[in-house]
């Protein structure tokens, strides 16, 4: 279990590091926290030729706000956001969900922007991110972009991050007077990926809007399901038929199994989860 | 009696007390000595190219390319191992019929489950070696593969090894009473279930590990060894690559655990040792965790039908099992695959009077990693079906399920007594545990939270199991059949010139306090501070002839060695003390290091006088006095094949029925152990174990596809369990020692891992009850959990 051997740079800066990801003659990989690649490498799943790392980039390490936003450098590690005031304060939906990603130990070092770009499907920050209305703002030599979070997550492991380019930045609306949020996974074993997950967002007015629930760990990537939105907004109060009917939506998502959990387990799952997220949301 | 069990009452007896280990503070600073920290001048490193698949005929094997690269200096197949290493069986004469092809440490024309090694690289780095593993191109054509242990002896199933004609590697049956006239009763109950164990396997924190090296010179081979029978190690290093056994030196240092896995005859070591003979240059191998995976061998993995026979008073009429387990394709060498399925037939149903009872049990060949002994081996088998079924019994006569068990354990005057297969008890307390363990748990408590809780639709289960453990076995287990496996213990307690005692023993550490234990006794019957004695362990250069420690016998059987070489020694002293102060002996004795009068406790000459009297200035002795200060003895069980441990053990579990998952809420475990030598490391043995067991009934299993593709092979998809998930695992004791020896010590290493299943899964069907839904399959998964409840 030793990885193959592999060429290593670190820039210093970022302008440096999208020189070296432009060389299209190599297979490149960034390295940035690392709890994924490195034991993928060592099991030769992976086989970069150039491996760049951004762990010398702080430039790319920060957590910010603007009036509007928290803006968070794809080089944060979990465990700073973990700390993070800023994040407990305006965006209580990722304080509530740190806790359950792996162990502390791969929080120290995993980063936000690394499990972003691996776009994991039983990941949790694909479909916290995108539960959020998160932006992914990427950087290549010939510039800026910004991507939706629902636009972002492709498939497994695909994104739509195109080559020479990194992710710079995460840009996450403050929650505002009147939204809530809500989070429940299970795992086997708490830090494990899920069997299922889901994260919920909305406005508790009268009546519920601008719900958002999408879930991870049942399918090839994480899925928003606006059909089940549809049943919660609108809605004056969550009633039983109103939850029911939002239910039979999840029954039509695309499931897929693993090892844990075989479809039919999984859409009854995904139905369990949702209901506490949406319990703990109205709590 | 002159004294022996006022060893355990005198001032410097450390014996039953919890001393903290000597070894911890090294081993905590990182001080540790592990195979993988050994570095030699000119070593190299060895890794595997494996059989991607279960079951295929290997065609042209072309190592051109790989034996080119840079820093790779040999290649081996099986051909270029023939004639270095010769084949092994894995089988013993007293499991009558059992059968197992002859075995090389590679696979030679056709790989018979996924990770058989079937090329081995030898270079510089073992980075090097895994570049080359990947230029190594082998033909396999890919055969049809029998990986479900039910359809192995189907007609049409296909005969994974040629010589034979089916897939079959050993049946017996145990015939004992009339059980068709009891069950056919009709004024008992009977109770059927089939339960499935899945295959798991343990995981050590150490992975396999050697470091051989090889002087020409002498003809001598040096084996750097995890593991936990160095002299079964020398006989077959030295039998199977054509070495004089007194020319292979064993030595293992610390052992990052072992669990039974290290303990076998595995053909990456073997070939490891091959090529350090070959190349006249050490070689290591370290198995990686994914080696680990797909060679450690793998245990359980058994169906067994069980029916029960019970009467309206919950007296036990009939019990009746047939067991089947694969093993994958070989029997592993030199212990057997046929063991655990022996041992069920032994011990299911063994804590109870049962006078009629037939267990069949079959066992077969299979495209799967072999299966051999691992912790407990055959015990979380057959207690979770005895007491799976009885407590079953129990609810449909609506007897509670501590009455029953009070009806049909063996009373506790009842010994000697012999079990209905045969087996020698002597010494139990089964009911003195159960009750115990019923005050311990509050048993009352529970039942009323039970009850107002599912009022709530919270539903909670309490579960429980009475056992026996096997321990201290005697050459019945192995050596009568053959193998070269010792079942007698050796020490030698030598006293050095400054007066302290060094104790060197055939029984190994492997994590578990072995050494800790050694020292209490010897310092506890020889008479100086613990921190005095120096212990020696693993190596077969320097300590007597032994077994080692597994099969839970390292106190047992290796401690009573200390105890009498402590005592001989102890002897030896006083003889010379005697003539030096011209005294009477047997007037003396030795407390924290001094010769001290018997009656008034005077000091007479410390342990460093006598020792520098002795040593230096032997001049000053009587011409005719020649001191021995060194003693050993050896210690074996003559009276029974077994000395059998008890326990009684419960789990309180709660079930979230919307998700299956299943939450420990307590455990509790009441063991007999005879005399505990220390209390913490023997309750930290109980508990590892049941958090084993526990592993076992809820979380670990080797996954397989239908074609014999291990599917989890990582520590991120094979499942053990972690301290989150754990309950509060309670112990208490109850000590009736063993009569077979001084000591009076009975084994305690396996008893948590044996019986946590059964509690465990008897506490699940106690929660399920209520919504009518059962459960007879490990691990049990949340979603084995929904389908049992019909949800999924």
């Amino acid at each position: 279990m030793k990885a193959a051997e592999f060429d290593y740079l670190r820039p210093s800066n970022l302008g440096a590091a999208l020189d070296l990801l432009a060389n299209e003659s190599a297979d490149v990989q960034i390295l940035a926290g690392g709890q994924s690649l490195m034991p993928m490498m060592n099991f030769r799943l992976a086989q970069p030729e150039l491996l760049v790392d951004l762990n010398g980039l702080e430039e790319l390490q920060f957590i910010r706000q603007t009036d509007s936003h928290i803006q968070i450098g794809s080089m944060t590690r979990y465990c700073e956001l973990e700390t993070s005031s800023l994040i407990q304060q305006h965006v209580p939906l990722l304080s509530i969900a740190l806790p359950h990603i792996a162990h502390s130990a791969i929080r120290n070092r995993g980063t936000i922007g690394g499990s972003t770009a691996l776009a994991d499907p039983a990941a949790e920050m694909p479909a916290l991110l995108i539960a959020l209305n998160a932006t992914i703002v990427t950087r290549s030599r010939e510039g800026q972009r910004s991507t939706e979070a629902s636009k972002f997550f492709l498939g497994l492991y695909e994104t739509a991050l195109d080559s020479g380019e990194l992710i710079e930045s995460i840009s996450i609306p403050k929650s505002t007077t009147g939204s809530a949020c809500g989070f429940y996974e299970l795992a086997r074993r708490h830090g494990d990926y899920a069997m299922a997950g889901v994260a919920v967002t909305a406005q508790r007015t009268d009546p519920i809007n601008d719900a958002r629930v999408v879930f991870f760990a049942i399918s090839d990537r994480a899925i928003r399901a606006e059909t089940v939105e549809n049943h919660l907004n609108g809605l004056s109060e969550l009633t039983e038929e109103g939850l029911e009917n939002a239910r039979k939506e999840i029954d039509k998502l695309d499931f897929h199994g693993d090892l844990n959990a075989e479809v039919s387990t999984k859409r009854h799952l995904a139905k369990v989860v949702f209901k506490r997220a949406i319990e703990e949301m109205m709590r | 009696m002159s004294g022996p069990l006022t060893l355990f009452d005198k001032p410097n007896s450390y014996i039953g007390k919890s001393v903290p280990r000597p070894d911890a503070r090294r081993l905590v600073e990182g001080r540790g000595k592990y195979v993988d920290d050994l570095q030699l001048p000119r070593m190299l490193h060895a890794a595997f190219v494996r059989s991607p698949h279960a079951h295929a005929e290997i065609g042209n094997i072309d190592t051109a390319e790989a034996t080119t690269l840079p820093g790779v200096i040999a290649v081996f197949t099986a051909d270029d191992l023939a004639d270095h290493v010769s084949p092994y069986v894995g089988v013993l004469t007293h499991l009558q019929g059992l059968r197992s092809p002859p075995q090389s440490p590679l696979a030679a024309d056709r790989a018979r489950w996924q990770g058989e090694p079937v090329v081995m690289i030898v270079a510089q780095s073992r980075a090097i070696a895994e570049d080359a593993c990947e230029l190594v191109d082998i033909d396999f054509e890919p055969l049809e593969t029998v990986c479900d242990a039910g359809t192995a002896l189907q007609d049409d199933a296909p005969v994974i090894h040629g010589e034979f004609d089916s897939n079959l590697a050993w049946q017996r049956t145990v015939d004992a009473g009339h059980v068709d006239d009891a069950f056919a009763r009709n004024d008992v109950t009977v109770i059927e279930r089939e339960f499935i164990f899945g295959r798991h396997t343990g995981v050590t924190l150490e992975p396999r590990a050697s470091v051989v090296e090889y002087d020409p010179s002498e003809a001598v081979l040096t084996y750097h060894y995890s593991g936990q029978a160095p002299h079964m190690m020398q006989a077959i290093l030295a039998k199977h690559l054509g070495l004089l056994e007194e020319n292979v030196h064993i030595v293992a240092r610390d052992v990052g655990g072992s669990f039974g896995i290290k303990i076998h005859t595995y053909g990456d070591d073997v070939a490891t040792a091959a090529a350090a003979k070959i190349l006249a240059r050490p070689v290591k191998f370290i198995a990686d965790r994914t080696e680990s995976f797909v060679s450690d061998i793998h245990a359980r993995d058994h169906t067994v039908r069980g029916r029960l026979a019970v009467d309206a008073e919950g007296k036990i009429a009939a019990l009746e099992i047939d067991n089947l387990t694969g093993i994958g394709p070989y029997s592993m060498y030199p212990r057997t695959s046929a063991i655990e399925c022996n041992q069920i037939l032994n011990l299911t149903g063994a804590p109870y009077a049962i006078e009629n009872y037939r267990a069949r049990g079959t066992v077969v060949f299979q495209n799967k990693n072999m299966m051999c002994q691992y912790r407990a081996v055959g015990h979380p088998v057959a207690m979770a079906v005895a007491d799976g079924l009885l407590e079953e019994a129990a609810h449909e006569i609506g007897m509670d399920v501590v009455d029953i068990r009070r009806r049909n354990l063996f009373a506790d005057n009842a010994y000697p007594i012999n079990s209905a297969a045969g087996m020698k008890f002597d010494d139990l307390s089964h009911q003195k545990a159960l009750e115990k363990l019923v005050r311990f748990m509050d048993y009352e408590a529970l039942r009323e939270d039970q009850a107002a809780a599912q009022k709530q639709n919270i539903y909670r289960g309490i579960g429980l199991v009475s056992m026996v453990e096997v321990t201290n076995p005697s050459p019945m287990f192995y050596g009568i059949g053959g193998a070269p496996i010792s079942a007698q213990d050796g020490a030698s307690v030598r006293l050095d010139a400054a007066g302290a005692p060094h104790v060197s023993a055939s029984i190994t550490e492997q994590g578990q306090g072995t050494n800790t234990i050694i020292a209490q006794i010897a310092a506890g019957v020889f008479g100086v501070d613990i921190d005095r004695v120096k212990v020696t362990t693993g190596d077969t250069a320097t300590t007597p002839y032994g077994g080692g420690t597994w099969a839970s016998r390292g106190a047992g059987i290796g401690g009573e060695a200390v105890l009498q070489a402590s005592h001989a020694l102890k002897q030896q002293v006083l003889d010379v003390a005697g003539v030096i102060l011209q005294a009477r002996s047997d007037q003396l004795d030795i407390v924290d290091g001094q010769v001290v009068d018997i009656e008034i406790g005077t000091q007479r000459i410390s342990l460093a006088d006598l020792g520098k009297i002795v040593y230096y200035r032997g001049n000053e002795l009587p011409a005719d006095v020649t001191p021995e200060l060194i003693a050993t003895r050896h210690y074996r069980v003559t009276d029974f094949p077994f000395v059998f441990t008890n326990g009684a053990m419960a789990a309180h579990v709660e079930i979230d029925v919307e998700t299956g998952f299943v939450t420990v809420l307590n455990f509790w475990a009441v063991e007999d152990c005879g005399r505990v030598i220390n209390p913490k490391l023997v309750d930290e043995q109980i508990r590892g174990g049941v958090v084993q067991g526990i592993g076992g009934a809820l979380y670990e299993e080797c996954i397989y596809s239908p074609d014999g593709q291990l599917q989890n092979a990582s520590m991120a998809d094979y499942l053990v369990p972690m301290a989150a998930e754990m309950p509060d695992i309670h112990i208490a004791h109850i000590e009736t020692p063993t009569k077979t020896s001084v000591l009076g010590a009975k084994g305690a290493g396996e008893a948590g891992t044996g019986g946590a299943p059964a509690a465990v899964m008897n506490a699940v069907n106690d929660a399920l009850r209520p919504l009518n839904a059962s459960i007879h399959q490990m691990p049990m998964t949340p979603q084995r959990i929904l389908k049992a409840l019909g949800k999924v």
